[in-house]
C-alpha cells in the first residue's frame, strides 16, 4: 500500500503508456535499421553482486546489438554469442580484486565458453576476474600511487588486426589514440618478463597508454591483453563509458562493433 | 511496567546528554522513573541531533513550499519533480563529528547514510557530492611568502602563530583531508554511484572541527516514491541488511550532540564503520522489494539506528510498534537490549509488510545475500514497547518520545569584538599584479581540486555530462530513469531475469540520444559555502551563498527546481552562535524565496567548536535544477581563439573577506557590501537564457579570487589564454542606463577591480554579436579577446601577463598534499 493519491497513479500509468509507445516505436526503427542483417548478435553481461558498471556496459552493447544480464548464480549463457564482464567491485572485492567471482557459477560456464572459442571481454574489475580464472595472462596490482584514480587517458591500439578492435580504424597513419576513461585502484598490470616478452611478441599487448598517460605504474604502459588464441580480452580503462559524445567521447563504441563484426564474421 | 532490576540515575541521564530538567520531563511523561532501556531511547531522541532542539523553531521560517516540490522536509529526503514523470530526491546531511574523530570512516559512513536516505524514499541514487572543511593545510605558511610577506601576520595573529603549533596543526589536516577523501571515493566507487562534484575550504577555524558534509541525489518515478509513515494495524515489522553491532553506540546523543575537547580518541568506538559492498546490495534489495509492491512503508537507519526509525515510523504513522529485540540478528553476543535499541551498525533499514507478504521479502533479501528478520509489529496502542522474548523491557508513548522534547528559544546577541583571529598574512604587501594572481590561484581554496576528484568515479551510470572542472555545475543527463523491467511471476528467490536490474531501461534505451529529435534534458546540481564571508555578514555572506549556487546552475543553462542545506554551526547556546544561526537562516530563506527554490529537506549539525572557538558559521547549500538540452549544457572553458570576453551582471567587486585580504592577513569586517538581489537574478537569467540558446562559448562565475582568478580558470579548463585591456572610461556595449554600475567599478582600485569578490558577476565568451544582444539586458563589459596561450591584462597603467603553464604549476598546488 503506498500513500499517493489516487490522481497521482493515473497520471503514472498515462506516463508509462506513453513510455511504451515511445520504445515500442524505437525498436521499431531498429527492426528497420537491422532488417539487411540476417541476424543480432547477442552479448551477454555479467552481474555480480558488487558489479557497478554492468548496465553502462549493457547500453554500450546495446548501441551495436542485443544484450542481457546474466545473473551471477546461473550456468546458463542464454545463447549470448559474446560475454562482457563487467566495472565494479564483485563481491566487495574482499580478499583481492576478483578473487572471488571467478568461483561465480556463471564463471564456470564463462571459462567453458572461452575454450570453445567465444569471444569474452573483461572491463577493469572483470579484466581482474579473467586474470584470477587464468583465462588471461598476468595479474592486476595496485595503482602506483596507491589511490583509486579517475582519469580520461589516451590509449595506443598495439594491434589492430584483434577480435577486439579490428573496428577501431588502425589503419589510418598515424593511427590516432583513443580517449577513453580509466577508474580503478588495482590496476597495475604486472606478469613476469618472459611472460611480457611473449606477449608482445604474439600480439597479446592490444592496448597501451599513450606516452605520458600510464598513471597506474603498469609494466611496458600495458593497458589492454588478449590470451594466446586471441579470444578474450581484457583491459582496465572503460570502453562502455566512451559510447556517446553527450558523456564525453564514442571511442570505446569501437571495441563493441569489433565483437560484433568478429561474431558476425564468424557465421558467415 | 516493564520489569527492571537496578533503575539508572540522573547522573546517568546527564552522562547521555541529557539535562536535569529533561530528564525531570522524560519522568512526567513517563508516569515513572524510566528504566535503561527507555532512558537509552529517550536519550537519542531528545538529543540535538535527532530532535533539533535548537534550530527547529528557526527552521520553520524557511519556505518550503513551490510548484516543483513533490517531497518537503520530513521525509528521508526531500523530492522536487523534474518533468517527464520523474522525480528528484535529494538531500545534504553532514558526518562533521565521526569524521573530526576517525576521518575515514566517518566520512564513509556519512556516504552510506546519505545514499540511503535517497533510496528510503525509492529513488536509485544517481549521484554524490560533497562539502569538506579543513584547517589550513600548508606546514608553516611563513614559510612560502615572497619577502616581507609574514611581519603583518606574526602581528595579528593570535592562535596557532608559531611554526611549531601550526605544523602540527597543518599534519592533522592533512591526515583528516586524505582519510576523508579515501572515505568518500572507497563507498561512493564501490557501491556505483557517481561523484560528481563538491568543494572544500581549507581555514584555521576549522582546524579542531573538520566538516564533512555530504549530498545525494536520486531518480525515480513519481508514483515509485514511498514514505516512512507506519501503518496497518497487524502489519510486520522487518529489519534487513546487515547484523547489530556495539558499534555507533551513542553516535547521536554523546558524539555529535556536544562540543569537541580532550579525549575525543576515547569516543572512536561511538564512529560506526561501513561496508559499501553491503550497502550495495542493500540497495538492490531495497530498490526490488519496492518495486515489485512488497512495502508498505520504508526507513533507513541512521542516527539513533532503530530507536530512532521505529519511532519516527510510529510518530508519522500515529500508530505504535512492538519490537521484540530477541529476534533481531546480532554479530556480536551478549549485548543487552537497550543497546540492540540504540546501535548505530550501518547498512540497515526497516520496513512494514503485510503479514501475507513476509516470506517474499525474507525471500528476496536472500536472493540479495542480506540478513532479514521480522523484528516485530504496528500495534494500535500508540506506544513503543520492546520486548527481549515475552519480557516487556521498555515501554513509552510514541508522541513522548518524538514530539515531545523541548524546543529551545535561542538567545542571538551579536557580538562585540571579532570573535576570529585574523589569518596568518602569506602574501607581501607590495606584491605585483602577477604575483597576486599567482599566489590566489596557489591558495588552498582556490588551488585545482582535481587531485581530490580524481580520487572519485564520477562517470558510472552513464548520465555525467559534464564533470569536475568542465563547468561551474555537475550535469546528470535526464536518461528514462530506474529500471522499471516487467516483474516475473516466479518467486522471489528465483534468480536470473526475476532480478530488477539496476537503473535498467528498456532496451536500446542508451540509443534514444543517437536517434531521437527531441533534446534529452539534464539535471544540473552545485554545492557551496563559503563560510568566512558567512562569519563577516552571516545574512548577507548566507545569501551569497545561494546565490553562487544559483548562479553556478545559470552557468550550464539550468534554474533551480529545490534547494537542500545543511547548517554547520558552533554552539548555538552562546549568543554569538545563536545570533550567526539565525542571521544565517534568514538570509537562506530570504534566498531561496527570491530564487523559487524552496528548501525541500537538510540538516543541522551543531556544537562545532573545540577549544580554540567555533567554526565559521558554515551554511552549506544544494542546489538541483533543470536545463532543457543537455547537448547544451555550458562550459566553463574558454573554447575558441577570437571570442570575445565579457565581464556580465552587476558584480561590484570588494576586497572585503575576500580570499586576497585572507592572504594579505587582514582581520575579517564587520559586515559585507549590500547585494543587488534584483540585478543578480536578472544577471542569472540572462546567462541561463543565452547558454540554452547555445549562443556562448563559456559561462563562469565570479567567486573566490575574483575577476582575475575567474580569467584564469576558463583559460586552464579551455587551454587558451585571453588578452585583455581594461578602461578608464571608453563605454562597453550595455545601455545607458547600466552606466552607473560600470562607472563604478572603473572608478575602483585595479587590485580591487581584478581580485575583489562580491555577487552577480559572470565571465563570458562567445561572439560579439552575442555579447551586444545581452548588453540589452544587463550590465555587460567586453573586456578582450581569447588568445592563444598567455593570460595577460592591462590595467591602469599595470600590466599582467602570465603563461599557461605558469598558471597551471600555480593552480596546482594541491598535488603535493596527496603525494
Amino acid at each position: 500500500m503506498r500513500t499517493e493519491a489516487p490522481i497521482s497513479r493515473v497520471w503514472a500509468k498515462q506516463i508509462k503508456e506513453e513510455a511504451r509507445i515511445w520504445w515500442a516505436k524505437a525498436r521499431a526503427d531498429d527492426a528497420d535499421m537491422r532488417r539487411a542483417q540476417a541476424r543480432e548478435m547477442k552479448f551477454g553481461v555479467l552481474q555480480f553482486p558488487g558489479s557497478c558498471d554492468e548496465v553502462d556496459a549493457l547500453q554500450a552493447a546495446r548501441r551495436v546489438g542485443d544484450a542481457e544480464l546474466l545473473w551471477h548464480g546461473e550456468r546458463d549463457l542464454r545463447g549470448a554469442d559474446a560475454i562482457v564482464v563487467p566495472g565494479g567491485f564483485s563481491y566487495g572485492d574482499y580478499l583481492r580484486a576478483g578473487a572471488i567471482a571467478r568461483f561465480a557459477p556463471v564463471m564456470e560456464a564463462v571459462i567453458e565458453f572461452a575454450r570453445e572459442g567465444g569471444l569474452v571481454l573483461g572491463i577493469c574489475n572483470g579484466f581482474q576476474v579473467l586474470c584470477e580464472a587464468h583465462l588471461l595472462p598476468g595479474a592486476l596490482l595496485p595503482n602506483a600511487n596507491l589511490r583509486f584514480t579517475f582519469r580520461q587517458v589516451a590509449l595506443d591500439v598495439v594491434n589492430p588486426d584483434s577480435a577486439f578492435t579490428k573496428a577501431c580504424g588502425y589503419a589510418a597513419h598515424p593511427p590516432r589514440s583513443l580517449s577513453i576513461p580509466a577508474k580503478h585502484s588495482w590496476g597495475r598490470y604486472h606478469a613476469d618478463e618472459r611472460t611480457l616478452d611473449e606477449l608482445e611478441s604474439n600480439g597479446q599487448v592490444v592496448l597501451r597508454y599513450s606516452s605520458g598517460e600510464n598513471f597506474n605504474g603498469s609494466l611496458r604502459d600495458i593497458a589492454g591483453v588478449q590470451n594466446a588464441a586471441g579470444n578474450v580480452f581484457g583491459l582496465m580503462p572503460h570502453p562502455e563509458h566512451a559510447v556517446d559524445e553527450l558523456t564525453g567521447s564514442t571511442d570505446g563504441l569501437c571495441i563493441f562493433e569489433s565483437m560484433r563484426l568478429a561474431v558476425e564474421g564468424v557465421r558467415a | 511496567m516493564p520489569e527492571s532490576a537496578v533503575l539508572p540515575t540522573v547522573e546517568d541521564a546527564l552522562a547521555l546528554g541529557l539535562t536535569r530538567a529533561e530528564y525531570e520531563l522524560v519522568r512526567e511523561k513517563q508516569g515513572r522513573a524510566p528504566n535503561q532501556v527507555e532512558l537509552a531511547m529517550y536519550s537519542l531522541l531528545w538529543s540535538e541531533h535527532c530532535a533539533y532542539k535548537h534550530s527547529k523553531k528557526l527552521l520553520r521560517t524557511l519556505p518550503t513550499e513551490g510548484p516543483h516540490v513533490v517531497m518537503g522536509p520530513g521525509e528521508n529526503a526531500g523530492a522536487v519533480d523534474v518533468g517527464g514523470g520523474l522525480v528528484c530526491a535529494f538531500k545534504v546531511e553532514s558526518h562533521n563529528h565521526p569524521s573530526a574523530v576517525e576521518p575515514f570512516q566517518g566520512a564513509a559512513t556519512g556516504v552510506g547514510g546519505i545514499l540511503r536516505d535517497i533510496f528510503a524514499i525509492g529513488a536509485r541514487p544517481i549521484a554524490v557530492l560533497d562539502s569538506l572543511r579543513f584547517g589550513e593545510p600548508h606546514l608553516d605558511p611563513h614559510r612560502s611568502p615572497p619577502d616581507g610577506g609574514s611581519d603583518k601576520g606574526d602581528a595579528n595573529n593570535s592562535v596557532g602563530s608559531d611554526a611549531k603549533s601550526s605544523d602540527e596543526g597543518a599534519v592533522r589536516t592533512r591526515y583528516l583531508l586524505d582519510g576523508a577523501v579515501r572515505g568518500i571515493g572507497h563507498y561512493g566507487n564501490s557501491i556505483g554511484v557517481p561523484t560528481v562534484g563538491g568543494e572544500v575550504y581549507f581555514e584555521g577555524p576549522y582546524e579542531q572541527s573538520c566538516l564533512v558534509n555530504a549530498m545525494a541525489l536520486g531518480l525515480c518515478e513519481r508514483a515509485q516514491l514511498v514514505r516512512s509513515a507506519a501503518a496497518g494495524v497487524g502489519n510486520a515489522i522487518v529489519l534487513f541488511g546487515a547484523s547489530t553491532g556495539r558499534d555507533g553506540i551513542g553516535g547521536a546523543s554523546v558524539l555529535a550532540s556536544a562540543e569537541h575537547g580532550e579525549g575525543d580518541e576515547d569516543r572512536r568506538p561511538t564512529v560506526q564503520v561501513g561496508d559499501p559492498f553491503e550497502e550495495k546490495k542493500l540497495m538492490e534489495c531495497s530498490l526490488e522489494l519496492l518495486e515489485r509492491g512488497l512495502l508498505v512503508s520504508l526507513q533507513d537507519l541512521g542516527a539513533g539506528g532503530l530507536t530512532s526509525s521505529a519511532a519516527e515510523m510510529a510518530s508519522k504513522g500515529e500508530v505504535g510498534i512492538d519490537i521484540d529485540v530477541a529476534r533481531i540478528p546480532l554479530r556480536e553476543q551478549g549485548m543487552e537490549p537497550f543497546e540492540v535499541m540504540v546501535s548505530e551498525s550501518q547498512e540497515r533499514m526497516l520496513c512494514v509488510v503485510a503479514p501475507a507478504d513476509v516470506p517474499a521479502v525474507l525471500g528476496l533479501c536472500e536472493k540479495w545475500e542480506v540478513g532479514g528478520a521480522a523484528i516485530g509489529t504496528v500495534t494500535d496502542t500508540h506506544q513503543m514497547r520492546i520486548f527481549e522474548g515475552e519480557r516487556l523491557v521498555g515501554e513509552m508513548p510514541v508522541r513522548a518520545l518524538v514530539d515531545d522534547c523541548p524546543l529551545y528559544d535561542l538567545a542571538p546577541e551579536k557580538p562585540a569584538r571579532p570573535i576570529y583571529p585574523p589569518p596568518p598574512a602569506t602574501l607581501a604587501p607590495g606584491a605585483t599584479l602577477a604575483q597576486t594572481l599567482l599566489a590566489l590561484l596557489a591558495s588552498p581554496n582556490v588551488a585545482s581540486r582535481r587531485p581530490l576528484f580524481e580520487q572519485y568515479d564520477a562517470i558510472v551510470q552513464s548520465r555525467t555530462v559534464r564533470r569536475p572542472e568542465q563547468a561551474d555545475a555537475a550535469v546528470l543527463a535526464l536518461r528514462p530513469g530506474p529500471s522499471l523491467p516487467a516483474v516475473d511471476s516466479g518467486s522471489p528467490g528465483a534468480a536470473g531475469r526475476a532480478c530488477a536490474a539496476p537503473h535498467e531501461p528498456p532496451a536500446h534505451a542508451a540509443t534514444a540520444t543517437d536517434r531521437s529529435e527531441e533534446p534529452l534534458p539534464a539535471l544540473a546540481v552545485s554545492i557551496d559555502g563559503n563560510g568566512r564571508r558567512v562569519a563577516a555578514d552571516p545574512y548577507r555572506g548566507t545569501l551569497a551563498v545561494a546565490l553562487e549556487c544559483a548562479a553556478n546552475l545559470a552557468c550550464v543553462g539550468a534554474e533551480p527546481l529545490g534547494t537542500t542545506n545543511n547548517l554547520n554551526f558552533g554552539n548555538p547556546e552562546k549568543p554569538h552562535i545563536a545570533w550567526q544561526l539565525s542571521e544565517s537562516v534568514r538570509g537562506l530563506g530570504d534566498a531561496c524565496r527570491a530564487l523559487q527554490a524552496p528548501i525541500v529537506g537538510g540538516n543541522v549539525s551543531l556544537y562545532n567548536e573545540g577549544p580554540a572557538g567555533p567554526i565559521y558559521p558554515t551554511p552549506v547549500v544544494g542546489m538541483v535544477g533543470r536545463l532543457p538540452d543537455a547537448a547544451r549544457a555550458g562550459r566553463l572553458g574558454f573554447a575558441r581563439e577570437g571570442d570575445a570576453i565579457a565581464l556580465l551582471g552587476p558584480f561590484a567587486p570588494s576586497l572585503a573577506a575576500s580570499e586576497l585580504a585572507k592572504l594579505r592577513g587582514e582581520p575579517l569586517p564587520d559586515g559585507l557590501p549590500a547585494i543587488d538581489l534584483d540585478g543578480v537574478l536578472a544577471a542569472h537569467a540572462a546567462v541561463r537564457d543565452a547558454v540554452r540558446a547555445g549562443t556562448l562559448s563559456s559561462a563562469h562565475d565570479i567567486s573566490e579570487g575574483g575577476l582575475a582568478v575567474a580569467l584564469a580558470e576558463c583559460c586552464l579548463a579551455g587551454g587558451l589564454g585571453a588578452t585583455l585591456a581594461f578602461s578608464a572610461s571608453t563605454p562597453g556595449p550595455s545601455e545607458r542606463r547600466f552606466d552607473a554600475t560600470l562607472a563604478r567599478r572603473r572608478s575602483l582600485d585595479p587590485r580591487e577591480r581584478l581580485f575583489g569578490e562580491g555577487s552577480g558577476g559572470f565571465v563570458v565568451s562567445g561572439a560579439h554579436e552575442a555579447l551586444a544582444e545581452l548588453a540589452a539586458r544587463v550590465p555587460l563589459e567586453v573586456l578582450g579577446t581569447v588568445s592563444a596561450d598567455a593570460l595577460s591584462i592591462a590595467i591602469a597603467g599595470e600590466a599582467l601577463s602570465v603563461t599557461l603553464d605558469e598558471l597551471a604549476e600555480a593552480h596546482g598546488a594541491l598535488a603535493e598534499l596527496f603525494g
